[in-house]
């Protein structure tokens, strides 16, 4: 009599949280709440934008949930056709897409405008792990080619739109997918080379705002009210934060309006100017917990399609948080790349939690057994 | 196959994985201790520097420009103040087009050939952006006209200004002087002087006169207003003001309206004419011919204006008062005469025979009296009065030139005044020791002998025979001559005059001051070399005429005045103060090219003098103007 509805209680809780990991979900809703307040801060205390990314984070929570429940199986089921009509997509941005601020990213499909290079940010890693996968027990060279192949078609593509940023998250997703089924250091080493030797080729096929963010990571004082204005007014910000920061709502650089795209890109010098040395280290650390889970997750996983994409998913997210960092405190290029979890913006947040999603639903479903 | 295959290698492949995810674990650690080293390098060691740079870029600082210090003369009448009116301004290097702009400017407000002209000479001597004044004093109506169409030039704003005026124009004009715009320079200057931080947002400075000499009085100290801006340079609130601290304001000793008097007396002539107070060196009139308006200086002198008066042959920019120098001629003999008496080398009532010459023994050379025959028995009263050559050839020889060197310099002839206004030129008395520096050549008896009657070496300024001759008159004693008698200090209103202290008491014998005055008032009445402007005056006063020569003569040469090219012609000199027994006013006048002392520099005198004692003007004939040229005049 007593214990039946908790029982019952109990029955409804563990179906609803039976595929969520508790470890994982801790870390990235105190992320998030981080990036709330800093945005309240960002914006001017502007709640419309505020409650705006709140909704943006519930829909990415729900996707996350929904995603967890699906079995892995079904998810590699899916890797092939995602990859395929991403391709297509991204092929109809380059030839139908709309032109905006110069960068041709976006396509309109009726109902909405969609950004297919975003989609592939999940597509390509699920593609080779999947492929991977499927050739397990006689990778050879040929196998490393046709993975790499999968990777690079996607990136021109993105490339020419151009999207430098997007281009260099999804080049690092794959790398990590490459790396971590074992290519041999001789074979990372020649592509390095083939790198450097690209790069030349590589500037001449760079958009002229693409060469002078890369010219303005060198000297960002070259072009101080151009390119490097970014740079120089966030590195101020970081910089005048101190050890205990300015406090909460008290940045100037902030609040004076000298940081550029403080809500979206940039949002990462509003928070350290305003809680300093002290506060970085928090976030650092909170995003260490995070990333620490993801490898532990990718370390359990019983087969090579979940333990390539755990891995993936969580390096390329430890690659967002260095290049985000890295670009506001000055020693990486000005890339258009979002502080996971806390940037401002739908779409980043949507493919954030889609990846975390799938860690979870890892996590949490039965192993697979070969037979 | 397959499955053997893999159940050999999935433990090793699992194994294999995990050291790949160590590495790549590791690696991230490596990234993230990268961007803690970097933000405990931004944050810990460079927080100071960065810290300056974010209150750098929150704080602008915006100087308020102070209000200048007004200039007065004696009587309170304004001689230059502020006034503040709209111009209109572009900045040359935000504009592609200047010269299409301008004319498109000029549709909506008036830019005459004098506004375009001004604003290329400004652009010659500015920087490209600096914003410069294409047209000043902007009407209402212009300024809402332009206001309605500003968005149609952008680059050209209006702003409020304030300007220097000078009521009085040419009047005074080298007294005052004026500002002008501050150049490179001047910035030099600024700089060296540890100046420049207060010369933040000024425009102008002083350039000549009293505007440049009294420049640190006058500019007063620049206020600043601390902003906090935002990225866009507008201003969220004003942090801190501080007021900038109006220039002083200064009085003058001069009286504008004697200075009036005096200057209108010169007519078309040119000449100079210093006038002071003997018992307090007070400058009562400083007169320099002709003038120039320094209001055309104010906002940028277009060339043609710049032109007319850098190239006059007139020389209108010259201070012939501050600068002219000229051979004091007869004027000098007063002091000779004081010298012989002083010396004991001559007696009052000793005579010579004068004979029309005067030769050095064993020598032929005549040194020639102007008057030809000369004047018969001569003493001291009437070698003044008549002006007599021969008798000053003597004495000369007689003191020897150290001795008149020491004697006259007592009296600040051969060194400046020390007047409060720049660039005065110090004149020459010469001497044995100036000649061997000068020449390379020891002196000559013979070279003493013309240095008796103020001419040889002899240079001198207006402003310095008037110095000369206020000692004279206050019997020894020398006041240093001096423009500003009154600073009034802006902030605490505290009132600092220029008291007059004695530089130097000379130590005469009464007895002879009163021979030479004696001499000195005969030369003003009938018989005396200025009897003619000395003619019914209400007071008596001691005058002492003089010409300058302009050209050497040759031996034997006669002086025939229309024969010789205006230019060419003598100057006219005068020295007076009055009243002869408790002297007000000494005075020097000098006319250029007008020949003879008497007749063209005494009359301008009397005027001055008249209007400084009397109060008014001598009688309407008198006051008409100065003789043209009187035949068989004196010296």
């Amino acid at each position: 009599m007593r214990t039946a509805p908790t029982i019952e209680r109990l029955r409804w809780w563990h179906y609803l949280t039976r595929h969520v990991d508790g470890f994982l979900l801790s870390g990235i809703l105190l992320l998030m709440l981080t990036g709330l307040a800093t945005l309240y801060s960002a914006t001017d205390a502007n709640l419309g934008r505020v409650t705006n990314q709140a909704v943006n984070m519930l829909v990415a929570l729900g996707i996350m949930w929904l995603v967890a429940y699906i079995p892995l199986q079904h998810i590699m089921r899916i890797a092939l056709p995602l990859y395929v009509i991403g391709l297509i997509l991204l092929l109809g941005v380059a030839l139908f897409g709309e032109i905006n601020n110069g960068a041709r990213r976006w396509l309109n499909i009726g109902v909405t405008r969609i950004q297919p290079s975003e989609l592939m940010k999940v597509a390509v890693p699920l593609m080779m792990a999947w492929y991977f996968d499927k050739h397990e027990t006689t990778l050879r060279l040929r196998d490393y080619a046709i993975a790499t192949a999968l990777l690079l078609i996607p990136v021109v593509l993105i490339l020419r739109q151009p999207d430098l940023g997007t281009a260099l998250l999804i080049t690092a997703s794959g790398f990590y997918v490459l790396f971590l089924t074992g290519l041999s250091w001789r074979i990372m080493a020649a592509l390095l080379v083939a790198g450097a030797v690209s790069l030349p080729i590589l500037w001449s096929m760079m958009h002229d705002y693409q060469r002078r963010r890369v010219m303005t990571l060198l000297d960002p004082t070259q072009d101080a009210l151009g390119a490097g204005y970014h740079t120089i007014q966030s590195t101020i910000a970081v910089g005048s934060g101190g050890i205990l920061g300015k406090g909460w709502r008290k940045g100037t650089q902030t609040h004076l309006d000298f940081l550029p795209e403080r809500s979206t890109d940039f949002i990462f010098a509003v928070f350290s100017e305003e809680f300093g040395l002290i506060g970085n280290s928090l976030l650092l650390l909170l995003y260490l917990i995070v990333i620490a889970r993801g490898l532990m997750i990718a370390a359990n996983a019983s087969t090579q399609f979940t333990r390539l994409i755990a891995g993936s998913i969580t390096l390329t997210f430890s690659t967002y948080i260095f290049v985000n960092i890295g670009m506001v405190i000055g020693i990486l290029p000005v890339v258009g790349v979002p502080l996971p979890l806390i940037s401002y913006g739908g779409t980043s947040m949507v493919t954030m939690l889609l990846g975390f999603g799938i860690l979870m639903s890892i996590r949490t479903h039965p192993k697979l057994v070969k037979t | 196959m397959k499955r053997r295959v893999e159940l050999r290698n999935h433990p090793r492949e699992l194994r294999f994985f995990h050291m790949r995810l160590g590495i790549g674990a590791g690696f991230v650690l490596l990234l993230f201790l990268l961007l803690f080293s970097r933000f405990f390098y931004l944050q810990v060691s460079q927080r100071d520097h960065y810290h300056t740079l974010a209150e750098a870029n929150r704080i602008s600082i915006a100087p308020i420009v102070p209000n200048r210090g007004l200039i007065f003369d004696r009587n309170g009448e304004v001689l230059a103040h502020n006034y503040s009116a709209y111009t209109l301004e572009i900045v040359p290097n935000r504009t592609a087009n200047l010269e299409a702009l301008i004319d498109e400017l000029s549709t909506i407000v008036e830019i005459g050939a004098r506004d375009r002209k001004r604003f290329r000479k400004l652009m010659d001597e500015s920087k490209r952006f600096e914003s410069l004044p294409i047209r000043t004093r902007l009407s209402d109506v212009e300024v809402a006209r332009f206001a309605a169409n500003r968005y149609r030039f952008p680059g050209v704003e209006i702003k409020a200004r304030l300007f220097r005026q000078y009521p009085k124009g040419e009047i005074a004009s080298h007294v005052v002087g004026y500002i002008g715009r501050i150049n490179d320079r001047d910035l030099e200057q600024l700089e060296a002087g540890k100046n420049l931080a207060n010369y933040r947002g000024s425009l102008y400075m002083g350039k000549i006169g009293i505007e440049q000499s009294y420049e640190q009085e006058l500019h007063g100290i620049t206020g600043f207003e601390e902003m906090e801006t935002d990225a866009a340079g507008r201003i969220i609130r004003v942090i801190s003001r501080t007021p900038p601290v109006s220039g002083n304001d200064l009085t003058l000793s001069l009286d504008i309206r004697l200075q009036e008097v005096a200057e209108k007396a010169f007519g078309d002539r040119r000449g100079a004419l210093v006038a002071i107070d003997p018992a307090t060196g007070d400058v009562l009139a400083f007169v320099s011919k002709p003038g120039f308006d320094p209001n055309l200086f104010v906002d940028g002198i277009d060339s043609e204006n710049w032109d007319l008066l850098n190239n006059s042959i007139d020389r209108p920019l010259n201070n012939r008062a501050l600068r002219g120098l000229y051979p004091p001629g007869s004027t000098f003999k007063p002091f000779m005469a004081l010298a012989g008496l002083e010396l004991k080398k001559r007696t009052p009532r000793q005579e010579i025979s004068d004979t029309g010459y005067f030769s050095l023994p064993g020598s032929s050379h005549r040194f020639r009296d102007w008057k030809a025959g000369g004047h018969g028995y001569v003493d001291l009263h009437k070698s003044l009065v008549v002006s007599c050559d021969t008798y000053y050839y003597g004495l000369a020889h007689d003191l020897g030139i150290d001795s008149i060197f020491n004697f006259v310099s007592q009296f600040g002839l051969g060194k400046k005044t020390g007047i409060d206004i720049e660039g005065e030129a110090g004149g020459l008395l010469p001497s044995q020791e100036w000649k061997m520096k000068r020449y390379k050549q020891k002196w000559y008896a013979g070279d003493t002998i013309s240095v008796g009657i103020g001419q040889g070496y002899n240079l001198a300024t207006p402003l310095q025979l008037a110095f000369a001759t206020a000692i004279l008159a206050s019997g020894g004693t020398a006041f240093r001559p001096h423009l500003v008698k009154r600073i009034r200090n802006s902030k605490d209103d505290d009132i600092q005059e220029i008291t007059a202290q004695p530089l130097y008491t000379l130590d005469l014998d009464p007895v002879n001051l009163e021979h030479i005055r004696n001499a000195l008032v005969a030369v003003t009445q009938p018989g005396g070399t200025a009897a003619l402007a000395g003619a019914g005056a209400a007071y008596t006063f001691a005058g002492k005429t003089g010409t300058s020569q302009v050209i050497g003569m040759k031996q034997g040469e006669k002086y025939v005045e229309n024969k010789i090219q205006e230019r060419h012609r003598d100057h006219a000199l005068f020295v007076a103060y009055a009243p002869a027994q408790a002297p007000r006013i000494a005075l020097a006048v000098l006319v250029e090219n007008s020949g003879h002392g008497g007749a063209a520099a005494a009359p301008v005198a009397r005027l001055v003098m008249d209007y400084h004692l009397l109060g008014r003007l001598p009688a309407e004939q008198v006051a008409n103007s100065i003789p043209e040229d009187e035949n068989g005049a004196y010296d």
